[in-house]
């Protein structure tokens, strides 16, 4: 008798299950049957009135058709719950095409990151930084560098004055004399800064600028480690594989002078546009350190040699990002901040 | 300077092609720049002979010719052109044939008649009326010489190449042909060979029977050399004089003149000829011009002079400002029967002054400015002789007349073999260095080099191993790295702030600015700042580009409004900036340098409205604690002119005023071109770095709960939250961790004039928990502190 009626509620509860088809529904069944009060458990209730010989028989059928329920449930209920999650995720998809959120990030100058790269480079090549005022004594910037008050390598350097003592330097090499005047050799530096230059403004031209300066100084430097030391700049700031030529020039302040030029990075040498079909880009001047100077510096210029080298940075930036225009460096467009 | 190709090969056989001419001699520190061949631009015109002139048909004002160009058969050509004539020689320009400015000329029919070409003038060849005698500007250029057939480029010495020099300041020697052509003989290792000038005969009169020279001051003038040269028929150079001159860039004028200044470009030596009938008394007197003297110069031009220009002057007047250019009332004429040539040496830091000053750069001014050398004088003076000889332009009287005062010292440098060797890392012979040396005009006897008086540059060994490895080569020279015991390389602490502070800035969204560093005074104006503010006592620029670009900045407000409104302008719907840059305050003593001191410059507008004030204290904020400073304390400022008066900040960092930040004040903004909100801030970057906490120490996590209460308050609209915050911190003592306000509400909940605060306060201690008890004393004691301070608990 209780036999069937387990037998006819399980039939129910299985019956009742297949139309589960939501995580509700199924909890419903589950309490419908398994419950406090569920058909199965009331079952249960009447095994007092057994024989003690049906007892267990029944007893097992029982634990065997609540098994098979609880069973039932719980593999009813990993399908539904998977069902749900799949449907939920389908529900959750979206256009993963529109724009993403953006938080605003600040852009570095062009100038600034040319600058740093630059830096940065000769930082791990064990030199360190150093200023110098823009607003200059016209000894630093002139006097001391072998530039005295005649000399016809003024006028290519239009200079901006106060008075006649003091003026705006024209180039960051004045650094070097501040530098050697305040420190012993060895001496190891690298001095970017702005300078200023009489030049009406257009296309390549700009009154402000800024240059970036080099100076060793120390026992036994020759011409091959200024070539050298010029070798692994250019390799750093372009790549491994540009050159470095360097050709007679002429500076007040060195001795031999030399101009700097690296193969073109555009083409690697082999002649474009870019570098005007001649395979070498220049890039700014050096030479070794003219001993009138270090002696100006209170330097024995018997026992210390050294070298120094200068570029102007605007011209490396604008060939980096092929600006051609140097006023869009001072102008701060937004839009052509964002570029970089 | 231009130098002709033609003209170098009268000194040393060069046969390189101009490209490789051009690539060598750049790696000899002669930098050529460029180079151009006239005949390239003019193809197929020919001399032609014209053989018969009839008028043309059907039309007044044309011809029609036939000429011979030397092909057989005589052709046809019509022209407009008048001053062509039976037997003239006429350049031609062919059917398919290209003038200099690139016209294509082909065959063609005017009025009926066949035109197989057109004659040509002296414009459609590129030249002027200076370059050919007895050329006139609007007619065929008729041609004293040349076969039917002949190209005309050869007829007209324009098939030369030209070389482009940019010649460095230090080498006035190469500041001529010669001077080149020493430099490209020793380049291309070729002989090298300029002949002693000589005059071949003297008219008997003495020179110093006619002329006397004196120097009055030796200073400016070290030697003056004159010879006089009488008989003078004035008239044109020979073609190839005129020819040479125009490959150089000089046009002809007449035979003397041009003599003057074929010496030029051939020595380097600028000369100058004076009509002797012009000079009175016979005397020439280098002396300083008197004040207030004046002169008109051969450009017509009147010059005042100064007592510190030298002149050259007779007994009465003035005839040339020296070194620069001569008088209008001495120069050669047509009826010139007379003339003095002038060789002198000035010194060049006067001449450059002088012709700075006047205003007047000319060929002679550049040479002289860079100081030549005296001895030049000599085979320059008598080169221009030879030439008057040679061109039958006159007789030379014997004898010179000279006052010396130059230096004629001979320089000598020991030539130390192994130490430039070492310099410049080769490894040359004795006989090698020697070689290089002597190419280059100096001479090597027993290890002791002496140097030519054209090379002044040349002091001191160093000079001598630069000369060395120019011609040796640089690409010769290896490169290596220096094992250098140069410690300490790297960033100082400041370097790496700066660095952190930029990353900082765009962090919060901040691009970076540069901005000129020299501004317009006006912006004190347009900044609102009072008439005697320090603020306006900035550094002037005594000779600016502008106004605009005249002083120097003493405040960055103005440069960063300016880039903000030039970005409003062009329409962008935002921008958020920053600039690291520096101002520039007088000091009290100016002889001395200014402060140079950095300013770190926030500014920002936003079209959308999505930014305030808020916006850019939570960027300082932000900006402040990942550089980990100091805890900042920000003060309402109401009286800075720039800003608006009760949305603006004083920063205070340590009872110090590191800064300020706020909204720009809307006339400021009006006067700079934009409206709407702008804001800005502009804090001194000593100061902030000064602001950096001590030590960044990790602090561990608390290990007990914290006891959380929430306070709404009640005070008059004026109280300051920073104030209310300042009462609660203290009352609270120092469990309490963390004070942070939630919300601010004024309106109908609220009584007028007053405003709702409501905070979250959280308490903590290290050791254990805090005890209810013990949380609500402490929220009674900050009650009763605020109630003392006109604050209530909201009920």
């Amino acid at each position: 008798m209780i036999k069937k009626q387990l037998e006819e509620v399980k039939e129910k509860a299985l019956e009742a299950l297949s139309h589960a088809d939501i995580l509700d529904s199924l909890e419903q069944v589950r309490v419908r049957f398994l419950g406090k009060k569920g058909e199965v458990t009331a079952i249960l209730s009447q095994m007092g009135k057994l024989s003690p010989e049906e007892r267990p028989v029944i007893g097992q059928k029982a634990n065997e058709v609540r098994g098979l329920i609880e069973k039932k449930i719980a593999e009813r209920k990993e399908e539904l719950s998977k069902a749900a999650a799949e449907q939920k995720l389908k529900s959750e998809k979206l256009d993963i095409t529109l724009p993403g959120k953006r938080s605003r990030i600040g852009k570095k100058h062009p100038v600034s990151v040319v600058l740093d790269e630059i830096k940065d480079a000769f930082v791990s090549m064990g030199y360190s930084i150093a200023d110098g005022p823009e607003v200059e004594y016209d000894y630093y910037n002139f006097e001391a560098l072998n530039i005295p008050k005649s000399h016809p390598a003024r006028d290519t350097q239009d200079t901006f004055y106060f008075s006649p003592e003091m003026l705006l330097r024209t180039q960051t090499s004045s650094v070097q004399i501040r530098t050697m005047e305040k420190r012993k050799p060895p001496i190891k530096i690298l001095a970017p800064g702005r300078v200023y230059r009489i030049d009406e403004i257009d296309a390549t031209h700009s009154p402000v600028f800024h240059q970036i300066e080099g100076l060793v100084v120390d026992k036994g430097i020759t011409m091959a480690h200024l070539k050298g030391a010029l070798d692994s700049m250019a390799k750093k700031l372009f790549g491994e594989n540009v050159t470095t030529r360097i050709r007679p020039d002429y500076f007040p302040f060195t001795e031999p002078s030399a101009e700097i030029s690296v193969s073109c990075f555009m083409c690697g040498g082999e002649g474009c546009p870019f570098c005007k079909n001649e395979g070498w880009v220049e890039i700014g001047g050096a030479g070794m350190v003219n001993p009138k100077v270090l002696e100006g510096c209170g330097i024995d210029s018997s026992e210390y040699t050294g070298f120094a080298f200068g570029m102007g940075l605007e011209r490396l930036v604008m060939r980096r990002y092929r600006i051609t225009d140097i006023r869009m460096l001072f102008e701060n467009d937004v839009r052509f901040l964002n570029n970089f | 300077m231009d130098i002709s190709y033609k003209w170098l090969r009268q000194y040393t056989p060069l046969t390189a092609e101009p490209g490789e001419y051009m690539r060598k001699m750049c790696m000899t520190g002669n930098e050529v720049t460029g180079y151009a061949n006239h005949a390239d631009r003019i193809h197929n015109v020919v001399v032609g002979k014209v053989l018969s002139v009839r008028k043309h048909p059907d039309a007044d004002k044309l011809s029609v010719n036939s000429v011979d160009v030397g092909s057989g058969e005589p052709i046809q050509i019509v022209t407009a052109a008048t001053n062509v004539f039976e037997g003239a020689l006429v350049p031609v320009a062919l059917h398919n044939s290209c003038l200099y400015d690139g016209t294509k000329i082909t065959r063609g029919k005017l009025r009926g008649e066949v035109s197989n070409g057109m004659f040509c003038s002296v414009a459609e060849l590129g030249l002027t009326t200076h370059d050919y005698p007895g050329s006139i500007e609007d007619g065929i250029l008729i041609l004293h010489e040349g076969t039917p057939g002949d190209d005309i480029c050869q007829v007209l010495g324009l098939d030369d190449t030209v070389f482009t020099v940019d010649v460095v300041t230090n080498r006035p020697d190469c500041l001529s042909v010669i001077g080149i052509a020493r430099e490209s003989a020793a380049t291309f290792g070729l002989p090298f060979q300029v002949e002693k000038p000589e005059i071949a005969s003297f008219a008997p009169e003495k020179a110093s029977d006619f002329l006397t020279v004196s120097v009055e001051a030796p200073d400016l003038c070290p030697r003056y050399r004159a010879r006089v040269v009488k008989n003078v028929k004035i008239g044109p150079s020979p073609k190839w004089m005129i020819e040479q001159l125009r490959s150089c860039g000089v046009r002809s004028i007449n035979n003397i003149v041009d003599i003057t200044n074929y010496v030029m470009l051939e020595y380097g030596q600028p000369m100058h000829a004076f009509d002797y009938a012009c000079v009175d008394g016979g005397s020439i007197i280098v002396r300083r011009a008197a004040s207030g003297e004046v002169m008109k110069t051969l450009d017509g031009q009147e010059r005042k002079l100064t007592e510190e220009m030298l002149v050259i002057a007779d007994d009465k007047k003035p005839v040339a400002v020296a070194g620069v250019m001569g008088g209008e009332n001495s120069e050669i004429k047509d009826t010139t029967s007379m003339v003095v040539f002038e060789s002198a040496n000035f010194f060049g830091a006067s001449v450059r002054k002088t012709s700075k000053a006047l205003g007047m750069r000319t060929d002679a001014s550049a040479r002289y400015e860079k100081n030549l050398d005296p001895n030049l004088v000599v085979d320059a003076l008598d080169r221009a002789c030879q030439l008057v000889e040679e061109l039958g332009a006159g007789e030379i009287l014997s004898g010179v007349v000279e006052v010396d005062h130059s230096d004629h010292s001979v320089r000598t440098i020991p030539l130390e073999k192994d130490w430039i060797n070492s310099y410049i890392n080769a490894s040359l012979s004795e006989q090698e260095m020697t070689g290089i040396l002597e190419s280059l005009g100096f001479s090597v006897e027993n290890g002791v080099v002496t140097v030519p008086s054209f090379r002044s540059d040349v002091e001191t060994k160093y000079d001598l191993s630069e000369e060395i490895a120019k011609f040796y080569g640089y690409d010769n020279i290896p490169s290596a790295s220096f094992k250098s015991d140069i410690s300490g390389g790297g960033y100082t602490e400041e370097q790496k702030f700066e660095r952190e502070l930029g990353e900082a800035l765009r962090g919060v969204g901040l691009s970076e600015i540069l901005t000129y560093t020299f501004v317009s005074p006006r912006i004190y104006d347009k900044l609102r700042v009072p008439a005697d503010s320090p603020l306006r006592n900035a550094l002037k620029i005594s000779n600016p580009l502008g106004e605009d670009t005249s002083v120097m900045r003493t405040t960055t407000l103005s440069s960063m409004l300016e880039v903000l409104s030039r970005n409003y302008n062009n329409r962008n719907s935002e921008a958020y900036l920053y600039e690291i840059g520096k101002i520039y305050l007088k000091n009290a003593d100016e002889a001395e340098l200014p402060e140079e001191r950095k300013i770190v410059t926030l500014g920002f507008y936003d079209y959308d409205g999505k930014a305030d004030f808020f916006t850019l204290k939570g960027m300082a904020e932000e900006v402040f604690a990942s550089l980990n400073l100091k805890e900042a304390e920000y003060r309402p400022c109401s009286d800075h002119p720039s800003y608006h008066p009760g949305r603006t900040a004083e920063i205070w960092i340590d009872r110090e005023k590191i800064g300020i930040l706020g909204q720009i004040h809307p006339a400021v903004a009006e006067a700079f071109g934009l409206s709407g909100e702008v804001y800005c801030a502009e804090i001194s970057y000593p100061l902030l770095y000064a602001s950096r906490a001590a030590e960044h120490v990790y602090k561990p996590l608390p290990k007990y709960p914290a006891a959380t209460r929430d306070l709404a308050l009640l005070c008059s609209e004026d109280v300051y939250s920073g104030e209310i915050e300042k009462v609660i911190r203290k009352a609270g003592g120092k469990n309490l961790e963390s004070v942070s306000l939630f919300d601010v509400y004024t309106g109908r909940q609220v009584k007028e004039g007053y405003k709702s605060l409501a905070y979250a306060l959280s308490f903590r201690r290290d050791d254990s928990t805090m005890s209810d008890e013990e949380t609500d004393r402490l929220i009674e004691n900050i009650l009763a502190a605020l109630e003392e301070n006109g604050v209530q608990i909201r009920s």
